[in-house]
């Protein structure tokens, strides 16, 4: 008998298979940022599901560290796709800026 | 029928019904034509399917400090997301990457 917790980790499986194809696929570099964020968003939900499914919600800890590391990552790689530098701007991107 | 199994059918309903969303959104993150439509793809799997699949897991647990972590995990997914998501779409224009527009939609320096 599959209850509601191992149907949810079957279709999340199944969609992170999906956002991998995108992410090695992609055409462009911003389609694989897309994708990584997605599939960062599905891992914290997996891991969440997981927990209720094997009867152990203490994994949802993880699941809260995961979700803010995604949120991190993502805007780390988008500012150093745009600026080129993680420490800060340059003078004169910051004036083309404003 | 009492409270126990009320929560267990709403917990299937939220959770059957975030599962179909996400597997839309995986869908539609492969099918789209371009990188802004996609965003969209990944914008149902986000808000959607994270929202349902986590309030039914809140009707799972009840009243515990599961929900509360569920809750945070909820608010901390819905304050993250839409800001990836611009910063993203963001950078893409600024980058210089080009929408795909449909016949007729076509941008006119000229109008007026």
């Amino acid at each position: 008998m599959i209850d509601q917790f191992g149907a949810a980790t079957a279709a999340l499986l199944v969609c992170m298979v999906m956002t991998l194809i995108r992410s090695i696929a992609g055409p462009t570099v911003f389609d694989r940022v897309l994708a990584v964020n997605s599939f960062g968003t599905k891992t914290v939900l997996l891991i969440a599901v997981y927990g209720f499914l094997s009867g152990r919600p203490d994994f949802l800890d993880l699941a809260l560290v995961y979700a803010l590391m995604n949120f991190i990552g993502t805007i780390a790689v988008m500012k150093f796709t745009r600026f080129g530098d993680l420490a800060g701007m340059e003078e004169d991107e910051e004036e083309e800026i404003l | 029928m009492n409270a126990t199994l009320i929560a267990v059918m709403l917990s299937w309903v939220f959770i059957v019904a975030g599962s179909v969303f996400v597997l839309i959104g995986g869908i539609g993150l492969i099918r789209l034509p371009d990188f802004y439509t996609r965003i969209h793809a990944a914008g149902i799997t986000d808000t959607m399917g994270a929202w349902l699949i986590l309030i039914g897991l809140m009707f799972s647990a009840g009243w515990t400090l599961v929900t509360v972590k569920l809750f945070v995990l909820l608010f901390f997914l819905a304050a993250t997301s839409p800001l990836a998501s611009h910063a993203l779409a963001k950078a893409a224009f600024m980058r210089g990457l080009e929408p795909m527009l449909g016949r007729g939609l076509e941008i006119e320096d000229d109008h007026d």
